[in-house]
């Protein structure tokens, strides 16, 4: 009796809120809201089209008149991609060969925190020992340090090793060249796995137990119940992630910097593109085409898995 | 399903990386032969002895510059064996400090602020230059550019590039035209610039806006006044902050340059007012002159490379620089410069001889030859420099008359400097007070 007034009293609340959310849909979905949302998708994407016109005008009008004046006194070229895609001095561009190293640092960076915070959500939802919620709250809580501050003793760690009291534990990497590639994903993984574990042990702690059990009864171990079960049920929080992990990597200038360094062999896109406007900024030109061919990667990744994206957060709500 | 799926694509990957790793070791390991008993390696017989070593180089030079560079020391490498690893970046000087504390420093570094070589080398992160470079460096370059890598007695290593920055650029075509002449002193700058503005023309174009470092050329007009109003002994005092930035000769230098900066008849040309200076940016502050909105544009000796293709840089061309006059002749125009210098991380036998070699003047006319660089190497064969602009420049360095002095703003501590300095300057262009504004970056200046 006791219990059940709170409870009526917070189903009358759920009612009402439910009232209002219905509300406030009905009037999102009105044609003035429409309107107005086209309008505001239309403003955001101003900029984005003004460059896309840029790339094509011709250098001396990128850099006298603006973009609008396109559609006043069209001057079309192909010479912007031309140059920072084939050129054939180094200076200009030659993206082609940055956006396979930019493939190379992007695809394991995606692969090794999905596969690794897959393992580790299952473990810390599903197999009970010691310490583990302990553990969990320690990942999650991780994510609140700021990956600048682990630059520094990350690169110490790679170019000098792990000392402690004088005694060499763990000795220096002395990566060269393109085997550099592996301090990025080592860092990529490592930035990535905390929030990682904390998004795929939310989706898997929701599984129904009734699954698990039934699995159990019919005598699977763990790695089959993760592999048979789990996986296939959590493809779009995996996606989900995916898609985050793929467009900041991509994006990220800050860490290819730091850990594969400038040269051409290690070099992403987004090095190559802060560099391509020449040492005092007077090709800025190049950068226009430069921005379209770095996109072109995350569009496709974007649009191929939107799908999974937008069932992967809503997975996550209605589940619950 | 979904796991088959991500295996293989990171069976895929491991491929990919494993057949760009062996591609990478093989294209590393056939240079290693060199030819270095051939006559033309004769001038490197000195250098050699480190045949297969590797020297990295870290510089905030790239883009076709960085060719340059490469090209310059190809011979070298072909005849020492020895293999340099240029690397440049925007992000030199920021990344230059995390390099170095995570243990990771290249073996050279070509830093441009003697401000940031002084702090690593009293962070002892810097290896003093070795005795072959040292006599290397006091052979070819003058006391003034060797004092600015000197720290504390010891001495870290040879200027390379340089730029000369007390110009001011015209176009000799429309001198002609109008009958102006070069002005040789300040007041018959300030005559010319009023014959010009007499003609509807508004006689200067400036622009300060410069991304991040929005201000710096402004700072240079300052220093350039200050080296020409006072004396450079001043100017030493003032860099280092033997005299207060408020000084009433540092006020007189700010509103000298005012004089010109914050005059509406004669700025804007073709951009609009005295405001317009801090949003136009620098690389594209000059060109009106070529559109004939403008007549006169003070800008280092590197904006040579900003005019639009097809502009002739020559004395009797589209556009060309004269050498910014004196205010009072009798203390002459010193001439205000920048350039990077060669220092070492590492003490390596075969980095100290690329060191010794870069500060050679087989070298100086090695990438002079190239193109668009100017250097203070005394062996630096005029001949050799093609570019007008270039020639003028090193003939200036080279005058054993000429008294240099470094960026100021280099000079200072990174708060001023590099920070307030330059946007006290937007500030001032603005339409803040001089005093208010030297009030302020005096207050900003580290304790």
């Amino acid at each position: 009796m006791t219990t059940a007034t709170p409870t009526v009293g917070a189903g009358v609340q759920a009612t009402t809120k439910t009232s209002r959310a219905a509300r406030v849909r009905r009037r999102l979905n009105s044609r003035a809201a429409t309107l107005v949302s086209i309008v505001i998708a239309l403003l955001w994407t101003v900029p984005t089209f003004g460059l896309f016109i840029s790339s094509f005008r011709p250098e001396d009008q990128i850099k006298t008149t603006g973009w609008w004046t396109f559609f006043t006194d069209p001057q079309f070229t192909m010479e912007n991609y031309q140059e920072v895609l084939f050129s054939s001095s180094s200076s200009a561009g030659q993206l082609a060969s940055y956006f396979i190293n930019s493939l190379a640092i992007t695809i394991p960076s995606v692969l090794f925190p999905i596969a690794f915070a897959a393992l580790a959500a299952y473990a810390l939802a599903w197999i009970n020992f010691k310490g583990r919620d302990w553990l969990y709250i320690a990942i999650f809580s991780l994510q609140i340090v700021p990956l600048q501050m682990a630059l520094v003793p990350l690169l110490k760690f790679f170019s000098t090793g792990v000392t402690i009291a004088g005694l060499q534990v763990l000795p220096a990497w002395e990566l060269d060249g393109a085997q550099k590639f592996a301090q990025v994903w080592f860092a990529h993984t490592c930035f990535a796995l905390p929030f990682a574990v904390y998004l795929l042990h939310n989706f898997i702690s929701q599984l129904p137990r009734d699954l698990m059990e039934a699995a159990r009864v019919d005598g699977a171990t763990h790695p089959k119940i993760f592999r048979t079960i789990v996986l296939p049920l959590i493809t779009p929080a995996l996606a989900a992630f995916g898609i985050f992990q793929f467009l900041w990597v991509w994006n990220d200038l800050l860490v290819a910097l730091i850990f594969a360094g400038g040269t051409k062999e290690t070099a992403p896109l987004t090095v190559r593109l802060a560099e391509m406007a020449g040492t005092r900024g007077n090709e800025w030109q190049r950068l226009t085409s430069g921005a379209f061919v770095s996109i072109v990667v995350p569009l496709i990744v974007f649009l191929s898995l939107q799908r999974y994206f937008v069932r992967g957060l809503l997975a996550g709500s209605v589940k619950g | 399903m979904a796991f088959a799926r991500s295996r293989q694509a990171l069976a895929v990957a491991g491929v990919l990386g494993l057949a760009l790793g062996v591609t990478a070791c093989g294209t590393g390991n056939d240079k290693k032969s060199s030819k270095a008993s051939s006559p033309e390696c004769a001038a490197y017989e000195k250098y050699q002895g480190h045949d297969g070593k590797k020297v990295t180089i870290y510089s905030s030079i790239r883009d076709i510059e960085a060719d340059r560079l490469a090209q310059s020391w190809k011979e070298f490498e072909n005849c020492t064996g020895i293999k340099i690893d240029h690397e440049g970046s925007g992000e030199f000087e920021a990344q230059l400090g995390v390099r170095v504390d995570g243990g990771n420093a290249p073996d050279l570094a070509f830093i441009p602020q003697p401000g940031l070589l002084k702090r690593f080398a009293d962070a002892g992160k810097l290896k003093p230059a070795g005795a072959d470079t040292k006599a290397m460096a006091e052979g070819n370059y003058s006391p003034d550019w060797l004092k600015y890598s000197t720290v504390d007695g010891k001495f870290y290593g040879a200027p390379l590039g340089s730029n000369v920055k007390s110009y001011v650029w015209y176009s000799p075509k429309m001198f002609k035209e109008k009958g102006w002449t070069v002005p040789e002193t300040w007041d018959d700058l300030i005559k010319l610039s009023d014959t010009i503005a007499g003609t509807g023309m508004k006689p200067w174009c400036a622009g300060i806006e410069s991304g991040d470092a929005t201000g710096w050329p402004a700072t240079d007009w300052i220093e350039d006044l200050m080296l020409r109003m006072t004396s450079p002994e001043v100017y030493d005092q003032w860099t280092t902050h033997g005299i207060p930035f408020n000084d009433p000769q540092v006020a007189g230098a700010v509103d000298k340059a005012g004089m010109i900066l914050k005059n509406e008849k004669y700025v804007n040309g073709g951009f609009g007012g005295v405001k317009s200076i801090a949003t136009t940016s620098f690389q594209e502050a000059g060109t009106p002159i070529t559109a004939g909105k403008c007549a006169l544009h003070r800008q280092a000796s590197f904006y040579a490379n900003q005019w639009p293709q097809g502009t002739k840089v020559a004395e009797d061309g589209d556009v060309f620089a004269f050498y910014f006059p004196a205010v009072d002749p009798a203390k002459g125009k010193p001439v205000l410069g920048g350039g990077e210098f060669v220092t070492a991380f590492a003490d390596r036998p075969e980095v100290q001889a690329v060191q010794t070699y870069l500060a050679s003047g087989e070298y100086a006319n090695s990438r002079a030859k190239i193109g668009d660089w100017v250097s203070a190497n005394k062996k630096l064969d005029l001949a050799n420099v093609p570019n007008p602009v270039d020639k003028l420049s090193v003939q200036i360095l080279q005058d054993p008359k000429t008294v240099f002095r470094f960026d100021g703003s280099d000079l200072m501590p990174a708060a001023v400097g590099a920070g307030t300095f330059w946007k006290g300057m937007v500030d001032w262009i603005n339409g803040k007070d001089t005093a208010t504004v030297l009030n302020g970056i005096e207050s900003s200046w580290p304790k």
